[in-house]
């Protein structure tokens, strides 16, 4: 039981080393990856306070029954001279307590949950529609308004170096398996709603740093909306997770992105490209790792 | 509780003895199923689909032979018979949760999915963006209408109607005949068993009747989207359902000619009738849901 | 009618069955529960084995030993080989073997259907490895075998419907003799609340079986008329749905859970009064503890759905009702504690397992109340999160009380005692070497990797490479066990007494060790059921 201490331990005294604030994904050295993103979002902030509220309330059940536990491991053992007190065999008194206070637990947690769980299903006043299907296996992104659409696929060198037996050794690739040729581009302070579905099997578009993930089925639209903070420029990564068959680990969720102006004018490209019949899902492919 | 329930037995149990019909019984549903598979794979033509049907007869003969001659010799006590009585009434209600999750698959597609394939409740954009033009009514086959354009739903007021009767009649009978039995009064008991199982038997007569209608006249095949899939599988199950009961009800009725079965001894009656009224009940189901509205 | 038929009974006792007959035609409720045993055993190292190769797989990024679609049939097998046919044949094994010993009876209701039950899940499960051998792709779709993907595969299919067919037959029928033994053939005096905590726990588990085997049979029947008839229950294109078939297999899956963990509720609650001295705490609240866990079990089961796009209200619905199971659940844990308060506790390898069931189920526990809070689960779901905490309950919670009622009832089994110090070795690798292996898993869900991946981002190269260290480790101490038993039956020394424990109650405890082939052929007296009864 010590090992079993010891494991709640661990982890405890490993989360508290992160509770802070979690490396981002890309990080290189995995030992220190143990927590939920932050993330750039409202919502993902907001979950991940939940996710620590909930983890620290157990935590805190823990020691108090574990700590009961291991006190009577202690001192009521034969070994030590202990005689059990057979009469010690109903309460009402203590069981009525023991029922009453996790209710009372449970419900100080329902409660915040059940709020932030309202709030993220509001998909009320985006300002963007995005239109995102899965098949097996990488996604189609759609800009609903411009029309602008194309497709996002795993990109060639992790696909070289995934491949059984491909003598590429994955450290040497850039965020092996997290890379797309042609990432959903957004901009931030914006609300954008995601129309997600699917064309073949179930998918799921997972973006940790959002806090969004939605199963993409097909026949059916589920949306789902998100704000990344402003000023929070960059490039974020997750995967599909549903299991959809044989690649189901190869196609990556990448986001990149960028203000408003800059968006306002990726758009209009694209659009202009589009508008020349040039196929954007051939444009520009990663180039090898080198 | 239960002690006293069994006094006269309580001084012994009854333990039998080995049998070899269990492992005959697991083969057959065996072959049965590695038949089904080698035919849906196309490793063999529809021959394979006979082993294990014939095999499971086969068992069922051997098994039912066996315990009825115990049964026969009286070594069974009445804590067995109500063992019996037990196992039946837990198996009928496994078979209830079976039919339970078709009828969970009609009312989730009719109530939810149908509607919003309609643009209902959460689902608008996967009218528009999906599937614009589909109404959501029903009887449907789908935005699609997979199975054909145009189909005829099935009516309440013809054969489902009359089988109505029919079962609602046979439930009648086999009360009858039981009655008959208890007090026993052994040729009106014959009767209205032979009764109940001829109505069981038209019932399956008019239903094999209606699905030639729908699949000749009203273009209603299983193929016909989610009403087609419900009403068939539906329907079909229970239809099979009625035909085992039925047959069972031959077995006991041949077993009554043979002066089987006493006013207070007749678990094998009372089990297969309990098995007909839960075939009747889940019938009322189907002609409300499946039929009527 | 009383003459004859004590005839017969007695004439049964002196034909005990010879040779393979006494296996294939075997209708006595101990030898049918040593065949369940050793099934589950098989089943356990076979299932284990192939997650011996998912571990060997992602012991590093980028693939190394087979192709994706193979790694995800592994996966399948390993989850539908590990719930039907090690752990849930294990509890069957257990409930034949210790319930008419429990409830002072001679045997199961129903023997030959006994019989039956048993010999259907070598054919099943023939079946379902069978599906690696013929053409095209085993079954790869996840035990959950969610439409459309699972319908996507070959030939494999209906053999993986048909197997599941076979399964839900044997489990039906056992839990009906399970059932229809407790209610009928308790001795005279074994009143419903003097029934040991296994009987009660069995009982429920029972009525869970019969209550959701058969919809599990007509989910899959629906995706084999999908396949093959053309019907369209999961296609939205002919007005059906996928995630129908994921409402109904969650009602099947999630009271499934529980079947898996109720038994082990029981036999926990056998073990530790045993080696506190102590009567259980709080008896009939075990009992309420049971009951209102498995009716809220019937309540919960769009948890595992929250992703796929539910009605908010559904949503709060679910995880409102699913939050609640802890209370219940929470009621039996403290019970346990206090069992061990003020006991006199000793650490045989039995009590080893309860203890650390005891804490690491709660472990699990602590994850699966994560997991109810839904805007977390939006993060959590498909992530190995999900693969730590049902791990944590199955692994250290259903198999841990495997072991330790198989180490608890072995003496009374075979008449003779296991090696104690090898048992505890056993005890003490599993026990660290779990945690090795599962602990990390739930870093590695946080930090976002996905489960039913056969390949990772470097960044997750770390912690996987612990839990598979962890994960080999612990296999190879799994080895034990079977060893431990083996050499009990063979050479173990014999116990002297009906009790091998001497803080023991219940009337399996009265019978000599091993008990007689028909244990009891006249109830036991009001006394002797009195004497029994823990509390
Ligand atoms: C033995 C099997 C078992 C058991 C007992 C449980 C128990 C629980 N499970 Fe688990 N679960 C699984 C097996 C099991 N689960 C499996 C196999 C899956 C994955 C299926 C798949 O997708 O493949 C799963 C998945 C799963 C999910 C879906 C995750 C996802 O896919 O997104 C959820 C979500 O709510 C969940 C919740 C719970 C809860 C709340 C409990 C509760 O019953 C736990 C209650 C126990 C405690 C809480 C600890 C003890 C209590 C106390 C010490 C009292 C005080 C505590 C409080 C007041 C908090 N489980
Ligand atoms: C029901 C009980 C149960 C049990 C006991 C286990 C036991 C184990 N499980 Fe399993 N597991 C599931 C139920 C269970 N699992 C389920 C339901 C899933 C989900 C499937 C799905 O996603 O559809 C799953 C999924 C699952 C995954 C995720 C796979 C994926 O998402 O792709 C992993 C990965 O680590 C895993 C690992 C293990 C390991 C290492 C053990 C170990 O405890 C096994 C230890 C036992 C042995 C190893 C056998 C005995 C020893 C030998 C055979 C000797 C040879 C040994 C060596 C060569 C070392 N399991
Ligand atoms: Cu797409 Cu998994
Ligand atoms: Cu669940």
């Amino acid at each position: 039981m010590h090992r079993a201490r010891l494991g709640i331990l661990g982890g405890t005294l490993a989360l508290l080393a992160t509770a802070a604030g979690a490396p981002v994904a890309s990080a290189q050295s995995g030992w220190s990856l143990l927590n939920l993103p932050v993330g750039v979002t409202d919502v993902s902030r907001k979950i991940y306070g939940l996710h620590m509220m909930a983890f620290w309330i157990c935590v805190g059940i823990a020691v108090v029954v574990f700590g009961v536990m291991i006190w009577s491991l202690i001192f009521h053992r034969r070994s030590r001279g202990a005689v059990a007190d057979v009469t010690l065999i109903h309460n009402t008194k203590v069981e009525v307590i023991w029922t009453a206070v996790p209710v009372l637990i449970l419900i100080s947690m329902a409660v915040p949950a059940a709020n932030l769980l309202v709030k993220i299903n509001d998909n009320s006043h985006a300002q963007l529609d995005i239109k995102v299907t899965g098949f097996q296996w990488g996604w189609q992104y759609t800009y609903m308004k411009s029309g602008v659409s194309f497709v996002s696929k795993l990109a060639y060198d992790t696909d070289a170096a995934r491949q059984l037996g491909s003598g590429i050794n994955p450290d040497t690739v850039k965020n092996y398996l997290l890379d797309v040729d042609h990432p959903l581009v957004v901009p931030t302070g914006t609300k954008v709603r995601l129309l997600i579905t699917s064309v073949d099997v179930i998918h799921s578009w997972w973006l940790p740093d959002f806090g969004v993930k939605r199963d993409a089925l097909p026949g059916f639209i589920n949306e789902v909306s998100f704000t990344v903070d402003p000023g929070k420029l960059g490039v974020y990564r997750g995967q599909c997770t549903e299991l959809c068959g044989r690649d189901h680990a190869y196609m990556p969720v990448v986001v990149r992105t960028v203000s408003p102006a800059d968006f306002a004018a990726w758009l209009k490209r694209q659009q202009a490209l589009q508008k020349q019949g040039v196929d954007l899902s051939a444009q520009t492919i990663a180039a090898p790792a080198g | 509780m239960a002690s006293n329930a069994h006094a006269p037995d309580s001084q012994h149990y009854y333990v039998p003895h080995g049998s070899p019909w269990p492992i005959v019984a697991a083969v057959a549903l065996f072959v049965l199923m590695w038949g089904a598979v080698a035919y849906l794979d196309n490793w063999s033509g529809a021959w394979s689909l006979l082993p294990g049907p014939l095999l499971l007869f086969f068992m069922f003969g051997g098994w039912f032979h066996a315990v009825i001659g115990e049964n026969q010799h009286g070594v069974y006590n009445t804590q067995v018979d109500r063992s019996f009585r037990m196992g039946m009434l837990w198996f009928i209600f496994s078979e209830v949760m079976f039919f339970g999750a078709f009828f969970g698959a009609l009312f989730y597609s009719r109530v939810l999915v149908v509607p919003w394939l309609g643009g209902a409740g959460i689902r608008a954009l996967t009218n528009m963006l999906l599937w614009p033009h589909f109404e959501a009514t029903w009887p449907t086959n789908g935005p699609l209408h997979v199975g054909g354009e145009t189909f005829e739903a099935m009516s309440a007021y013809g054969i489902a109607a009359i089988n109505t009767l029919i079962l609602l009649t046979s439930g009648l009978t086999v009360t009858i005949a039981h009655h008959a039995l208890r007090s026993g009064h052994r040729t009106r008991l014959k009767i209205f068993l032979a009764l109940t199982f001829l109505l069981g038997f038209a019932f399956v007569a008019l239903q094999a009747h209606e699905y030639y209608d729908a699949y000749t006249k009203m273009n209603l095949r299983l193929t016909t989207g989610i009403y087609g899939s419900t009403f068939f599988m539906l329907t079909g199950f229970h239809g099979l359902h009625v035909t085992i009961g039925a047959i069972m009800l031959v077995v006991v009725w041949l077993r009554v000619l043979r002066g089987h079965f006493t006013p207070r001894q007749h678990f094998a009656f009372e089990a297969v009738s309990w098995y007909w009224h839960f075939v009747d009940v889940v019938w009322l189901g189907l002609f409300v849901f499946v039929y009527w509205l | 009618m009383a003459e004859p038929h004590a005839e017969t009974s007695h004439a049964d006792h002196d034909h005990k069955p010879h040779g393979w007959r006494r296996w294939v035609f075997a209708t006595n409720h101990k030898d049918i529960g040593t065949m369940y045993l050793v099934a589950s055993c098989v089943m356990f190292f076979i299932g284990g084995s192939a997650a011996m190769m998912i571990r060997a797989e992602l012991f590093k990024p980028g693939m190394q030993l087979v192709d994706p679609g193979v790694f995800n049939s592994l996966t399948t097998l390993h989850g539908l080989i590990m719930i039907f046919g090690a752990i849930m044949p294990a509890w069957v094994g257990l409930a034949n073997w210790m319930i008419p010993l429990q409830i002072g009876a001679p045997d199961m209701a129903l023997p030959r259907l006994n019989n039956l039950s048993f010999w259907i899940l070598p054919f099943a499960f023939s079946l379902l490895i069978a599906t690696l051998f013929v053409p095209g792709s085993a079954p790869a779709g996840g035990w959950t075998m969610y439409p459309p993907l699972t319908l996507q595969f070959g030939d494999s299919f209906p053999m993986l419907i048909f197997a599941i067919h076979l399964m839900g037959i044997s489990s039906i029928l056992g839990a009906i003799n399970v059932i229809v033994t407790i209610m009928n053939m308790r001795a005279p005096g074994m009143t419903l609340l003097r029934m040991p905590l296994f009987v009660w726990a069995w009982l429920i588990t029972a009525f869970l079986l019969i209550a959701v085997m058969p919809v599990l049979a007509g989910a899959v029947t629906m995706m084999l008329t999908d396949h093959f008839f053309g019907t369209s229950f999961f296609n939205a294109a002919g007005g059906g749905d996928p995630v129908m078939f994921q409402h109904i297999f969650w009602f099947f899956g999630h009271p499934e859970v529980y079947i898996m963990i109720l038994p082990a509720f029981g036999v926990i609650s056998e073990i530790i009064p045993t080696f506190s001295r102590k009567p259980i705490f709080g008896y009939e609240a075990m009992v309420y503890a049971i009951a209102s866990i498995a009716f809220l079990s019937f309540i919960v089961w769009a948890h595992h759905m929250f992703t796929v796009g539910l009605p908010v209200s559904a949503q709060l619905f679910f995880m409102f009702s699913t939050m609640l199971i802890a209370v219940p659940t929470g009621v039996k844990v403290f019970n346990w504690a206090a069992t061990m308060w003020k006991g006199s506790l000793t650490f045989e390898p039995p009590m080893l397992f309860a203890i650390a069931f005891l804490f690491l189920f709660s472990i699990g526990g602590f994850s699966g109340l994560m997991l109810a809070l839904v805007p977390a689960d939006y993060q959590y779901h498909g992530t190995y999160f999900v693969v730590a905490h049902f791990h944590y309950v199955l692994v250290t919670g259903s198999a841990f009380a495997i072991f330790g009622g198989v180490y608890y009832w072995l003496p009374k089994w075979t008449g003779r005692m296991y090696n104690m110090a090898l048992a505890k070795w056993h005890f003490w690798l599993s026990t660290i070497f779990v945690n090795v292996l599962f602990f990390p898993q739930h870093f590695l869900g946080l930090a976002g990797m996905p489960r039913r991946t056969p390949d990772y981002a470097v960044q997750f190269t770390d912690w996987n490479m612990v839990s598979s260290i962890g994960g080999f480790a612990f296999g190879v101490s799994q080895l034990l066990l079977p060893y431990i038993v083996w050499r009990c039956v063979r050479a173990g020394k014999p116990v002297e007494g009906n009790k091998a424990w001497d803080g023991a109650h219940g009337l399996e405890w009265e019978l000599p060790s091993p008990p007689p082939f028909h244990s009891w052929t006249v109830p036991p007296s009001d006394a002797l059921v009195a004497r029994g009864a823990s509390h």
